[in-house]
């Protein structure tokens, strides 16, 4: 270690041999401590509680994409069987009337529209929340929202992000004056100059839909009140446990200590459980009002319609670029539908757009941001968290920029990548966590250069050649990007030894499968010279740390784990001090194994680590000694100075069948930088998963509604989630580029396959019609629109002259 | 129509004699009547696969089968896998091995359904493992340790021959 506690080897690649790695554990592909209790069936989801007298809620919501409540007639539903008691808005404290906080502000926001815990008098989407059953079974609860009468008055309802932007459409909102709720400009450099010097300029608009997360496991609450104690326990499926917390103390005016929220296992998050919903608040609220315990538990119907989701952008770009394909510069303007409310802020339109540079030398930009609402359910960061779409735009783009110019897709790319050299590199925006995007390490030349030769790019050609002599469509596309990871402030982590010598490490961190548990154990086991099966994790418990933040943004890793790593750091010196004080040594005549503490040169001196912790917790009323401090334990928050930039390229070789529209992906090779990898084996794992999301993006998942903002893909039928058959393996290789912003040297790695996937397989489907000069422009490509698309060039009557 | 109806049904082995809510689903009697909340519930819809447990060593979505129906049935759901000893199964373990789960809530279904198909065939091919897991939904993964983790207990099974007894309590065929 140097001076400033920075590692200081790079262990980096996934083959080290064992002997060359900076611990037993770090850098090591070791299995999940999870694993046990999830494969039989052990797991404690938020419905798996088993809560004394528990009772079930259900949400009546509204059918209408805008209306005004007229009138609400419970008078029948209150009597039928099992109920408990219905909340209208009228029902809720005065300090849940009020419209819930916005969790990230920005003073670009010209107009904040937030949800209310319940409707008052006006609806803005389908599935907002109207009434609160809560009965004795979730069924008997559905019974009575279906026989509730709610009079509405429907309002003109605004569906489309580009419509509502025209002066005449109508609002989302009653109150509010236009749909715009941020317009952004913003950018760098001589634009103007930029073009009057251009060569080339190539244009074009583009559109995604990136639908939503949709874990396996939906949301859901349960809460109970101790009246003995006055405390407010929540459990909920999330991402962001203090955050719920902050926001529980705020609605329900309760005092901060004697609230608590719990996490435990979650089935799967990427992004929409980090927001602060209306139903956790209910739940908390009825489990206090009724004093009994209360759960609900979202279904997939509902999560449709109200957990947040991506959806549709708009990206019109023009490049300029010199003879050479040198880039002078872009100009952008990006039209987000953010639905009926801003949860987080303009956050996801405002990584997307900063992220349009991605790997490439932009000397000058200028971005014309527009955030525009819709009465359609709110839009918030999903697994990528509006970088896919940056990629895809700014992918095709180069793409289209390649062949105007008559270079290869790659040869335009090398042209323009920020070299290592240049390193650190500063992109020109500020980035969303306020600070200068500043791309600390990495090689995106070389990753490129990896990622083709494992595609084996250089003989597509006559693969192609090959199958199309067969009648076979058969194409290859890729593309590049950088993310912002690790983002701040914190994250902590406390390291105690226990008085049975055990270790917990205490965190609030949430996993929803990343295997959070494991990776902190590695890290602290390889400070204390402790066996990972000495460690135990407890993550997300408000009870257990006093601050956090949550789990987003590929952050986790980089920012807890350097602190599990700090703390456990300290709590060895501790130890040690301790060690050498009891056996009358100097620390450094000390070692650490397997929870003792010893004298090297005569091992037979020793203390164990329950020792140890039992003389660290004192005799009542005896002082210390000089130099030793009360408990083997320690808390850290590292709190980077700014996000760490991993990057990637992913290349997609791909089949399409032009009588269905169908693809079948062949081969799928990704480099990926994230650093130094703390385990191998899930890292892959969180790269190939997070693929698979980016092929969904590519050709299934489409979030639609009608043109009255009536949501018409509902369930798993109408919106395609990616199967086994649809998703190959990948063949990854990493390189690694550790950071000097962090310890431990790590970057994230939970996004990096979903990001590039989309903008990889359209290239490879047009890539494949490359006779057609066709240019698609659009994302999804689900097998019908593409067999449109392909109709409506005329592909079918070219083939069959 | 009876708002409740009395059933016999073996679960894991054990039997279970009591009244049922005729409206409520097998994977809801599982999980609030017999508390084995092992089998999730995902999409209520009998697409995801979550909920699939095996009725009559057949998988079968629990979620869209009334508890009713399994009057007279054996079943067998995640909580009863494990081996006999209370040890992780071949298949569990490869699980384990192979990192095929990460947050754990297809894990069941994945489980159960893998656990038809390596009953009915040891010998599969990597399509027919990823052919027989499309009924299962799963977002972590991208699916490909799932089928590793197929293969490789097919592959463990194999050379166990008959030592290996399934979770139904006879030697694999």
């Amino acid at each position: 270690m140097s001076a400033a506690g920075q590692m200081d080897v790079h262990w980096a690649t996934r083959s080290l041999p064992e002997h060359e790695r900076p611990g037993k554990y770090i850098g090591s592909p070791v299995q999940r401590t999870e694993d046990e209790a999830l494969l039989r069936g052990l797991g404690q989801y938020v419905d798996d509680l088993k809560l004394e007298g528990a009772l079930h809620a259900a949400v009546l919501r509204s059918p209408h994409a805008h209306a005004k409540i007229l009138a609400i007639d419970t008078s029948v539903a209150r009597l039928m069987p099992g109920i408990v008691k219905i909340y209208l808005y009228d029902d809720l404290p005065e300090s849940a009337k009020k419209r819930l906080p916005i969790l990230v502000p920005n003073p670009a926001i010209q107009q904040v529209m937030t949800q209310e815990v319940l409707a008052s008098k006006e609806v803005l989407c389908v599935g907002d929340p109207v009434a609160f059953v809560v009965a004795s079974s979730r069924s008997l609860a559905e019974d009575a929202c279906d026989a509730i009468a709610v009079e509405y008055a429907v309002l003109p309802a605004v569906a489309d992000c580009l419509q509502a932007l025209n002066p005449s459409s109508p609002t989302i909102h009653s109150d509010i004056a236009s749909n715009m709720a941020a317009h952004v400009k913003m950018g760098f450099g001589d634009l103007d100059q930029a073009f009057a010097l251009a060569a080339h300029r190539v244009r074009d608009t583009f559109w995604i839909n990136r639908g939503s997360a949709h874990p396996m496991e939906t949301r859901g609450y349960a809460a109970r009140f101790d009246p003995a104690t006055g405390d407010l326990c929540v459990w909920s499926s999330g991402q962001t446990p203090h955050l719920e917390k902050k926001n529980l103390i705020d609605v329900l005016a309760w005092h901060p200590e004697r609230l608590r929220v719990i996490i435990n296992d979650v089935g799967g998050g990427f992004g929409p459980k980090v927001m602060f919903y209306p139903e956790e608040a209910l739940v908390a609220h009825a489990a206090h009002d009724l004093g009994q315990p209360v759960k609900w538990i979202e279904d997939r119907r509902e999560h449709f319609y109200t957990a947040t989701q991506e959806r549709d952008q708009w990206w019109e770009m023009e490049l300029a670029l010199t003879a050479e394909g040198i880039i002078l510069g872009l100009k952008l303007i990006m039209t987000h539908d953010n639905g009926a409310y801003l949860p987080w802020g303009i956050i996801m339109p405002y990584i997307g757009v900063t992220t349009t540079p991605g790997p490439y030398v932009i000397p000058c930009m200028g971005v014309d941001l527009r955030v525009v609402y819709t009465n359609k359910n709110a839009t918030s960061p999903v697994r990528g968290a509006g970088r896919p779409q940056a990629v895809f735009a700014m992918e095709r783009i180069m793409d289209k920029a390649a062949h105007s110019l008559g270079l290869d897709r790659s040869l335009i790319r090398e042209i323009n990548f920020v070299k290592p050299e240049q390193m650190p590199y500063n992109n020109g925006f500020i980035y969303r966590d306020g600070k200068p995007m500043v791309y600390d390490t990495g090689d995106y030349p070389r990753c490129q250069a990896m990622a083709l030769e494992l595609a084996d790019y250089a003989n597509f050609p006559v693969r192609q050649a090959q199958a199309r002599l067969e009648g076979r469509f058969i194409g290859i596309g890729f593309a590049n990007f950088v993310e912002g990871t690790g983002l701040g402030p914190f994250e902590g982590a406390t390291v105690r030894v226990q008085q049975d010598g055990r270790v917990t490490v205490l965190t609030a961190a949430c996993p929803q499968g990343q295997g959070h548990k494991t990776i902190f154990a590695q890290i602290c086991a390889d400070q204390l010279g402790v066996p990972m099966s000495m460690i135990d994790v407890i993550t997300a418990d408000t009870s257990t740390i006093s601050m956090g933040i949550g789990t987003f943004a590929s952050r986790i890793t980089a920012t807890a784990g350097n602190s599990v790593y700090l703390a456990g750091k300290s709590v060895r010196d501790k130890v040690l001090a301790l060690g050498a004080f009891l056996l009358q040594v100097k620390p450094e005549e000390l070692s650490l194994e397997d929870g003792v503490c010893f004298v090297q040169s005569n091992p037979v001196l020793r203390k164990t680590f329950a020792e140890l912790a039992r003389v660290s917790q004192g005799m009542p009323g005896f002082s210390f000694p000089p130099g030793v401090t009360n408990g083997l334990e320690d808390t850290q928050y590292f709190s980077p100075s700014q996000s760490t930039y991993c990057n990637g390229t992913a290349v997609a070789e791909l089949e399409l069948d032009t009588d269905t529209g169908q693809i079948n992906i062949i081969r799928y090779c990704m480099s990926h930088d994230s650093g130094n990898l703390i385990n191998p084996l899930l890292v892959d794992g969180q790269i190939q998963g997070s693929i698979a999301h980016g092929i969904g993006n590519a050709t299934l998942e489409w979030m639609r509604y009608d043109d009255e903002a009536q949501p018409i893909s509902t369930n798993f039928a109408e919106y395609l989630l990616p199967m086994s058959t649809d998703v190959p393996h990948a063949q990854l290789v990493h390189l690694c580029s550790p950071t000097y912003l962090n310890p431990l040297g790590v970057k994230g790695a939970g996004e990096g396959g979903t990001i590039p996937a989309a903008a990889a397989i359209i290239s490879a489907i047009e890539n494949a019609l490359k006779e057609t000069g066709l240019f698609l422009k659009e994302a999804p490509l689900t097998p019908p629109r593409l067999f449109e698309i392909l109709h409506e060039s005329g592909f079918f009557k070219r083939s069959s002259a | 129509m009876q708002e409740e109806l009395h059933i016999h049904l073996s679960v894991n082995g054990k039997a279970h004699d009591c009244p049922v809510s005729t409206r409520k689903s097998l994977a809801d009697f599982l999980r609030q009547d017999l508390k084995l909340t092992g089998t999730h519930v995902g999409c209520e819809h009998g697409v995801c696969g979550a909920c699939t447990v095996l009725v009559n060593h057949q998988t079968a979505r629990a979620c869209l089968m009334l508890a009713v129906q399994a009057d007279g049935c054996e079943i067998t759901t995640v909580e009863g896998l494990a081996n006999a000893d209370q040890t992780l199964s071949v298949l569990q373990q490869a699980f384990k091995e192979t990192h095929a789960l990460q947050c754990g809530f297809c894990t069941p279904g994945m489980l159960t359904t893998l656990t038809e198909l390596l009953a009915e065939n040891l010998n599969p091919s990597e399509e027919e493992v990823r052919e027989a897991i499309t009924g299962n939904l799963c977002r972590c993964t991208g699916y490909q340790p799932i089928i590793k983790a197929g293969l490789l207990a097919a592959e463990r099974m194999r050379a166990l021959g008959d030592e290996i007894m399934t979770p139904f309590g006879g030697p694999s065929r």
